[in-house]
């Protein structure tokens, strides 16, 4: 750039990417990334017991109200964690306006149904409704 | 690229094949593919507890569905990916955070562990899963 004799390094930057909410992005990222590592273990290993035990004690799993909040929790972070993802991936490959707009914004309507099928199912089960 | 105009020549992400093929390289494409994988996984979870809520027959088909060879297929490459996304996901942690493990040699062979530590312990689940 030959003009940018006045022009500040970040400025530079700013014309070159987004530059917009990226750091905001990544941080959000990292953190339900860290609340993951001790959700997903506590997850994968009492839902594999759940779902062996049949029916009934899967429906006593979820009952519990520990198991219920865990649930959830896992849930949200997840969900958010993979909304975030998938976004970083549509930017990244889909370059066409229209079609990246509408994938991202499919992105978080999938992403936010997904959870309140999931949240509604605990929920259900938890009051035994 | 014809008929477009841009303001400026935006950065773009580095395309998969202008990568000679390393370790790192290999854990970095896996760790994206089995996080896209695991999107659509976790349809498979929502539909388990959707199932129990809404009653025995309900359950009793995705139950069915999922002792199946091709469900039992597809639970253990669920498994393989999310204990790969999981295990380079924290190098991702440490790599942003302390900032350890970018020394080529050490990368690469933490990738490797990652992909060993995918497969046998999805396979020790399953086996876990079908002995208990």
């Amino acid at each position: 750039m030959a003009d940018s004799q006045f022009v500040t390094p970040t400025k530079v930057t700013r014309g070159l990417g987004a530059s917009k909410t990226g750091t905001s992005h990544h941080i959000r990222q990292r953190v339900s990334a860290l609340a993951l590592i001790v959700l997903v273990p506590w997850f994968l290993f009492s839902i594999m017991k759940a779902a062996l035990t049949g029916y009934d004690a899967a429906l006593a799993w979820v009952a519990s109200p520990l198991n219920a909040i865990l649930l959830v929790l896992t849930a949200g972070a997840a969900f958010y964690h993979m909304r975030l993802g998938m976004q970083v991936v549509i930017e990244d490959y889909i370059e066409k306006p229209g079609t990246r707009a509408a994938l991202l914004i499919l992105n978080t309507f999938f992403t936010a149904v997904l959870f309140v099928a999931v949240v509604m199912s605990v929920l259900r089960i938890w009051t035994g409704s | 690229m014809s008929g477009t105009q841009k303001a400026d020549s935006r950065p773009v992400s580095p395309h998969l094949q202008i990568w000679r093929f390393h370790a790192t390289m290999a854990a970095s494409i896996t760790h994206r593919f089995t996080g896209m994988a695991l999107y659509g996984g976790t349809l498979l979870i929502a539909a388990w507890l959707f199932a129990l809520a809404s009653g025995p027959d309900a359950y009793a088909m995705v139950e069915a569905a999922a002792f199946s060879i091709p469900g039992q297929i597809l639970l253990f490459l669920w498994a393989v990916a999310i204990l790969y996304h999981f295990a380079n996901g924290i190098r991702h942690l440490v790599w942003d955070g302390p900032g350890a493990g970018f020394d080529p040699k050490v990368a690469s062979q933490i990738s490797i562990f990652n992909y060993v530590f995918a497969i046998v312990g999805a396979s020790a689940l399953m086996f876990a899963a079908m002995n208990s």
